[in-house]
């Protein structure tokens, strides 16, 4: 399954591992991606706090995480092709992926309907 | 004889073809340094070293450096090319809101290269140095009389390393009341200049943000339900980054005061109040001057600057070293090891001597009276482009009266397909650096004009007729004038995502370079 | 007032454009705060009469020219080719501003490209930036970046750093709550720097030729650190010895610092000078100020623009890499042109000339009775210990027409190094200095 924050992240799940990015319309907003500042593998990152950074040439972003989990793998992509997350969000510029933890959040992620009514009143 | 003709013959319209040296006329392409320098070259003799065995224990240098040289006709073409493809003031109008691009006085330049001044060691005997430390004390006497300040520590390199020393005193006293732990939040405008929060995030505080009003200002009100026994300090700019005065400035000082905080001004836009208002009447704690901008010491492209910052008598007890006390001799002399409750030493020596030479003699020059008729010239000029504008660009805050700067927004380009961006790029082709865009971050596609009092009538007359063409321009749809600008600068428009992903930060022997 | 166009005619029909009948109207926001009468201060006055007042300000100092010139202690006495004051004054570079609109910067743009080259080159790192404000406060933001990079928060400071320099770092340190250890003042090069750190350590500082001239072999400290996972810092307060000396990159360094003040800009009583900053490429986003980089414009022509802005504080504010705002811009223009005017074999030269100066003063000085010259190991600089008090020496000296150098009580009072002084001679000083200097002390022990 997939859900989405108001933040713009996505979360798409798969048995207890969830892969991070931001969306479509983020990546939009934000122009020629640059840079993404990732975590280090193992890291705990709890819902709400800074999992990534997102840089253009004239901004940087935080990205927060949608859920708590620990992290398994980080896209080593990014390094010398920070562009898939303007062309590919939600497929090959995916950020992070996150164990969960038991108790993770994710009845709190908005489904696809709710977040594209989001993004048409932005 | 008709072979040579005295008047201009029939000529066609077809544009120019390309040159063959790649050249364009006056304006000349120049290569990198390391693609026409040697490592043999050199443009400066000396005599050779008498014979001597080394004492450098076996470090001496083996490889190349790889530094290029070149002779002194190269290397004075090599910097005039390059220099002419700068925008300046002495070119022409530079109204960047809140840096105070002002006419640099020639004078300045003189005095601060006699000997006396520039070819003195900081560590000389202090009896050696007495007109230095002079100018110093004289120098700090017109910062503290035109502040209203009780001191004033003259070492800060730059403006923002003037807020780093006004924070750090307020933590010393802070410290010195036991109240450092408990007291960690700075409350900041959303306006304010990045500096403000940069600084107070370098010795731990945490900066709140504040929001201002719908008429640009910070209330009252809102700093009375920010402030409380967790504040250490509020940073306000006064005038403020949007070109307004902070006309509760002295109430918000008390609010402040009496929460037990300290009030800490950012003295950039000085310009439009200098001999009219001082900062210490309005309970200003600690302010920092810019003799870069207000003070008329040179831009030179970035640096350097000076950043002295004036103390209230609340916090002039924690200055830093070094500062200025006379002896019962009369000698001046520099206190250099921390005395009481000094916070210490923030950089090595004195502080921009160069720049202290300059600001003086700039400050000399025009007097009281010629200090204070700058500032209203400042005001003066800015309003008039206001008046001028206000029917053809759009002010975020409704048209009022500025200060020294006037501030607009993007909303008169709504719907023409024109950015802030793409306007002041079209001002560069027109011949004029553009205004400061997207900043303050309050205003959307902001841009702030700041003309200074060093411009002519006619010079304003001028760039207002431009603007007001191309603001009319924009609104009959004349977008590839804009969108396509700069065609008329050395560059056109800059690749800064590539220069951002892929960064090159200097030439290197093995990249293929291309031209 | 000759700096403002305006005339009363002009005023008068603005005024009349605003709508304003009199100036004080445009300062109404201002209330109680404006002054009801002109402040205590002098009238302008004209230009010969401000030069006169400034001359004569200028006339109470002994510029170092005048006489027999021998203080060093991190700012140093060297001949700027004529050239470089007359490029720096052109227009297009002393009244222009930080390069944000980068069309018409180029030229900027290029000479801080060009500028971050050479200072790569010159301390033999892969990547530094477009200045500092001087040496000592970039050893400072060497520091904060150390912190970053490993995520340690204590910084050991070796004995023989320039004092100016670790009180400023130790300043912002207490301020900002972070350990420093400062190794007690080492005259003889012989501090056990690697017995310091430890795995809080974030990193160690070491200056060569440090503050008492010595000249020190890093590349066992820079192993120590790795093995540690802690940074080497490396701070050159004498820019010219990296003519002739193994670069602070070589050694291992990470980050490199240094006073570039010796190329390119004069005394200046202690500012503005340059601080040089340059560090590994892998590191790059963690460091302090500004970058020039090469891209192209959109006709494909190459180009220069400041780029990894993201890292400064007018994008990332209170999570930026610094405060820091302005470079040292026409400093570091200075700098650049010297070096350019040197080239490879001109810096060579001379370092050997400074070195070859120095060696045969230390010399000289060695056979006085009762001075002893404490360094095996130098550059351009050393330490004489004489018999007594070395300030009261240097008075004494000064009164007799020689600068001999700095007393190392300036820098440490209370240190007990009271008899020590810092004796610095670069290519101005000539033989007949040499002797004079000579003379004098003999004569005044």
């Amino acid at each position: 399954m997939i859900g989405y924050t108001k933040d713009h992240e996505y979360a798409r799940i798969d048995g207890d591992v969830a892969t991070i990015g931001i969306t479509d319309f983020a990546q939009s907003q934000l122009g020629d991606i640059v840079f993404v500042d990732l975590p280090p593998p193992g890291k705990r990152i709890e819902k709400g706090k800074e999992l990534a950074v997102v840089e253009s040439v004239k901004a940087a972003s935080d990205v927060f995480s949608p859920l708590t989990g620990d992290v398994v793998e980080v896209n080593a992509a990014l390094g010398g092709a920070p562009s898939l997350v303007n062309e590919d969000p939600l497929g090959q510029g995916w950020l992070v992926k996150l164990r969960l933890s038991p108790s993770a959040e994710t009845g709190e992620l908005m489904d696809e309907p709710a977040y594209a009514a989001l993004v048409a009143n932005a | 004889m008709l072979d040579r003709p005295t008047r201009p013959g029939p000529q066609d319209s077809a544009p120019p073809p390309p040159t063959f040296s790649g050249h364009d006329g006056l304006d000349h392409e120049e290569p990198l340094l390391f693609e026409i320098g040697r490592l043999d070259a050199s443009g400066v003799d000396f005599d050779s070293p008498e014979p001597f065995e080394d004492r450098l224990g076996g470090l001496a240098r083996t490889a190349p450096i790889g530094l290029p040289g070149l002779s002194e006709p190269e290397a004075v073409r090599h910097y005039v090319r390059l220099s002419r493809k700068n925008y300046s003031i002495d070119a022409g109008i530079f109204p960047l809101g809140s840096c105070t691009m002002k006419h640099n006085p020639r004078l300045n330049e003189k005095m601060a290269r006699l000997p006396g001044f520039a070819d003195i060691h900081p560590l000389q005997p202090q009896t050696t140095v007495q007109g230095a430390l002079a100018a110093m004390q004289e120098l700090s006497d017109w910062l503290t009389t035109l502040t209203g300040a009780a001191a004033v520590a003259l070492p800060p390199k730059a403006g923002a390393h003037g807020e780093l020393c006004g924070l750090m005193a307020i933590k010393t006293a802070l410290r010195a009341r036991g109240e450092a732990e408990t007291r960690k939040i700075v409350l900041i405008p959303q306006s304010a200049h990045g500096t403000n929060p940069a600084s107070a995030a370098l010795l731990g505080f945490e900066a709140r943000a504040l929001s201002a009003g719908e008429d640009g200002v910070v209330s009252v009100e809102a700093v009375r339900a920010a402030a409380g026994p967790d504040t250490a300090a509020i940073m306000l700019t006064n005038p403020n980054t949007c070109g307004l005065f902070e006309r509760d400035i002295a109430a918000i000082a008390e609010v402040v005061h009496a929460a037990g905080g300290y009030v800490y001004c950012d003295g950039a836009n000085f310009n439009a109040i200098a001999g009219l208002a001082r900062p210490g009447d309005f309970g200003v704690d600690a302010m920092h001057l810019n003799l870069h901008k207000t003070f008329s010491t040179p831009h030179g492209g970035g640096g350097p600057g000076a950043g002295p910052v004036v103390l209230s008598e609340r916090l002039a007890p924690f200055a830093p070293v070094p500062f200025l006390r006379r002896g019962t001799d009369g000698a001046l002399r520099l206190v250099e090891q921390p005395e009481g409750q000094s916070f210490g030493r923030l950089s090595a020596f004195h502080g921009q001597m160069g720049m202290f030479v300059r600001a003086l003699t700039y400050m000399l020059s025009h007097g009281g009276d010629g200090l204070t008729q700058a500032s209203r010239d400042a005001v003066l000029s800015a309003n008039y482009l206001r008046a001028s504008l206000r029917d053809v660009m759009s002010q975020p805050f409704g048209d009022r009266i500025c200060m020294h700067e006037v501030l607009f927004d993007d909303a008169f380009l709504k719907d023409t397909g024109v950015t802030t961006l793409d306007f002041a790029k079209a001002m560069i082709d027109e011949g004029y650096h553009p205004m400061t865009v997207y900043f303050p971050l309050v205003a959307h596609g902001a841009m702030l004009i700041e003309p200074t009092e060093s411009e002519s009538k006619a010079s304003l007359d001028a760039f207002v007729a431009t603007l007001r063409a191309l603001c009319k321009a924009a609104s009959d749809g004349e977008t590839g004038r804009f969108t396509q600008a700069p065609r008329r600068a050395p560059r056109r428009r800059l690749d800064e995502t590539l220069a951002a992903r892929k960064p090159v930060l200097r030439w290197s022997a093995d990249s293929s370079q291309s031209r | 007032m000759r700096y403002h166009p305006l005339a009363e005619a002009d005023r008068a029909e603005m005024l009349d454009a605003i709508g304003a009948a009199h100036i004080e109207e445009l300062f109404a926001a201002a209330g109680d705060a404006l002054l009801k009468k002109p402040l205590d201060l002098p009238c302008g006055r004209s230009e010969m009469a401000v030069e006169r007042h400034m001359s004569a300000l200028a006339a109470r100092n002994t510029p170092a020219s005048s006489v027999p010139f021998f203080l060093g202690a991190g700012a140093y006495r060297h001949h700027v080719p004529a050239s470089v004051d007359h490029l720096i004054q052109r227009s297009e570079f002393m009244t222009s501003y930080t390069p944000y609109q980068p069309e018409i910067a180029q030229g900027t743009l290029q000479y801080l490209f060009e500028f971050q080259t050479q200072v790569a080159l010159l301390t033999g790192m892969e990547v530094a930036n477009a200045s500092m404000y001087d040496g000592s406060t970039a050893t400072v933001e060497a520091v904060l970046m150390a912190h970053r990079v490993t995520k340690r928060r204590k910084a050991v400071l070796s004995g023989a750093l320039h004092p100016h320099y670790a009180e400023a770092v130790r300043t912002l340190s207490t301020l900002a709550g972070d350990d420093v250890i400062s190794l007690a003042p080492d005259v003889s090069g012989q501090e056990d720097l690697i017995g310091a750190i430890d795995a809080e350590t974030s990193c160690v500082v070491a200056q060569t030729p440090d503050v008492f001239g010595n000249l020190r072999d890093l590349r066992g400290l820079a192993q120590a650190c790795h093995d540690n996972g802690a940074l080497l810092v490396v701070v050159v307060t004498e820019i010219v010895s990296l003519g002739l000396v193994t670069s602070p990159g070589e050694m291992g360094a990470d980050i490199v610092v240094c006073e570039g003040q010796s190329l390119g800009n004069g005394l200046n009583f202690g500012g503005p000078y340059v601080g040089l900053f340059a560090t590994r490429a892998e590191f790059v986003r963690q460091a302090p100020g500004r970058l020039a980089g090469q891209t192209v414009d959109a006709d494909g022509r190459r180009a220069f623009t400041l780029t990894l802005s993201t890292r400064e504080q007018h994008i990332r504010r209170d999570k930026a890499t610094s405060n820091i705002c302005t470079n040292s811009g026409l400093c570091a223009l200075a700098f650049s042109i010297h070096l350019t005017l040197l080239g490879e074999t001109g810096l060579r030269r001379l370092a050997g000339v400074n070195h070859a100066g120095a060696v045969a003063l230390a010399k000289e000085l060695a056979q006085i009775d009762g001075v002893e010259v404490l360094n095996s190991v130098f550059f351009n600089e050393f330490t004489l210990r004489v018999p007594g008090d070395a300030a009261v020496l240097v008075e004494t000296l000064a009164a007799h027409g020689v600068m001999a150098g700095v007393p190392v009580s300036r820098l440490l009072p209370g240190a007990g190094l009271d008899d020590l002084l810092l004796v610095a001679c670069t290519e101005t000083v000539t033989p007949q200095d040499r002797a004079a200097f000579v003379d004098a002390l003999e004569g005044a022990l």
